[in-house]
């Protein structure tokens, strides 16, 4: 080594080697870059997994456990509204001209009005409203349990799945264990109000046992039936049981 | 030339059996799926107030397309990726964790563990002094290890604690309930983040520790007058 050369820097090999390994977590993001997420066979596989999914949960699911229930202090007055459109935008139904149909495998299916279902009897929760993107919130709300207005209205409950069909094109179902779980009811109340028009006026499904989105809002038809209806959303990709 | 036999004598040996290579890389991909997918549905309820991933680093097709399709700003195909990548992950997860655990790996490779250790280690690899020998772990990398394989099983449980508020709630109450266990599940996936920042950085620096991975074996020849910490 020529004696005037200046002394190697200690760490000329490190350094070189901490590009390399720049290099190699850039390869490693771009190998999350590289999405397939749209491709048919990877869209094929969510579907089967999805289905599985779906068995997962109907397993998991109790029929009698019940969701966890907060004091009234803890429900939240100003509850967030949430839609694909605007709440301006939500369908204001009159309560004079209101009808909710029933169909499928029911054995009265003479419609109801406003009047008849705010008669029912009615029962009140405190629970945890969850959304499938994060957010949760509690609150309280006040109605029928699905399973009373099913046995009036002579519904099969041996069958498979309820469906719901909404004011806004919103469509959705759910399996029927859940629809005769003890706290899926009929929402005629917010926080002690009459369910105001962009909360699904004059009802909503409320379920503690699932996602925000397996619970419909401005409910016109009701039916039982034993092939699987889908979903607004779930046709959209998301999971049909969607239980929590 | 003949080569000379590779023996525990003259070389240092790393060697890591089939099923433990594919429990790794499997869980490997798992991991990218779940962070990838994680981050995008994160950033339709951010945690902390304004800050999103950026796009490109997360999973699930293309928002602009999804949302002008139908609606949906690509959090069905995240959500479809994070409920499929679960099961890898769990399967992979348990065959690389029951396998340490029987076969002897973790107690040979990653034990003992003590702090003294620990500390010694860790100034050794802040100031570049510590040496890396083939199928050796130091306690820093002990510690690592352990760290990583508890914060995956953290994911677990704070990840059923989401997903299961009601049919699980004693575990969601566990973690300090539902919105207290979706924090706790973004701070264990930091936590991964920073492992494999480690991880890939020091592989990068000793790349023989990938053929090891890939092909199962990899030797380097043991050079007596390369070994600073014999001195201390």
């Amino acid at each position: 080594m020529p004696p005037n050369e200046p002394p190697k820097p200690m760490f000329d090999v490190d350094r070189r080697k901490l590009l390399r390994s720049g290099l190699s977590l850039g390869a490693l993001t771009l190998l999350t870059g590289c999405d397939i997420s749209d491709n048919d066979i990877v869209q094929a596989m969510f579907g089967k997994v999805s289905r599985w999914n779906n068995l997962v949960q109907e397993t998991l699911f109790g029929g009698t456990r019940l969701a966890p229930e907060y004091p009234e202090s803890m429900a939240m007055k100003d509850f967030r509204y949430n839609a694909w459109y605007h709440a301006d935008q939500a369908p204001v139904l009159s309560a004079a001209d209101y009808k909710l149909e029933l169909a499928g495998l029911i054995g009265n299916k003479k419609p109801w009005n406003v009047d008849d279902l705010y008669a029912l009897p009615q029962k009140t929760q405190v629970t945890r409203h969850v959304c499938v993107e994060g957010w949760s919130m509690i609150g309280k709300w006040t109605g029928t349990p699905l399973s009373e207005f099913l046995k009036r209205v002579g519904a099969d409950t041996t069958a498979k799945y309820v469906g719901f069909v909404c004011a806004d094109g919103y469509y959705e179902s759910i399996d029927m264990p859940t629809a005769l779980h003890p706290q899926t009811i009929m929402a005629f109340q917010l926080s002690d109000q009459t369910l105001p028009a962009k909360y699904g006026f004059p009802f909503k499904i409320r379920i503690p046992t699932k996602l925000g989105f397996k619970q419909p809002k401005f409910v016109t038809a009701i039916y039982v039936t034993n092939r699987n209806p889908g979903g607004f959303w779930v046709d959209r990709g998301y999971n049909w049981f969607s239980g929590i | 030339m003949k080569r000379k036999p590779i023996s525990r004598a003259t070389h240092d040996i790393q060697e890591h059996p089939l099923l433990v290579r594919i429990a790794h890389w499997a869980q490997a991909l798992a991991i990218i799926i779940m962070i990838g997918s994680g981050w995008r549905i994160y950033n339709s309820v951010p945690i902390i107030d304004n800050f999103r991933f950026p796009q490109w680093a997360t999973l699930g097709g293309d928002p602009p397309i999804s949302k002008i399709a139908h609606m949906d700003p690509g959090v069905a195909n995240a959500l479809n990726w994070h409920f499929s990548g679960m099961w890898l992950l769990l399967a992979s997860y348990f065959l690389f964790l029951l396998h340490g655990l029987i076969s002897g790996h973790f107690r040979r490779d990653l034990l003992p563990l003590h702090p003294g250790g620990l500390i010694r280690d860790f100034i050794g690899a802040l100031t570049f002094k510590l040496s890396h020998r083939l199928g050796e772990y130091n306690h820093v990398q002990r510690a690592a290890y352990w760290g990583v394989l508890f914060a995956v099983l953290m994911m677990f449980v704070t990840g059923l604690a989401i997903w299961k508020p009601v049919q699980l709630s004693w575990l969601t109450a566990l973690c300090g309930g539902y919105p207290t266990a979706r924090v706790l599940h973004f701070i264990f996936m930091s936590g991964i983040c920073l492992f494999i920042i480690v991880h890939v950085t020091l592989v990068a620096l000793v790349p023989k520790t990938l053929f090891a991975m890939v092909l199962g074996r990899a030797a380097d020849p043991i050079d007596h007058a390369e070994t600073p910490n014999a001195a201390e």
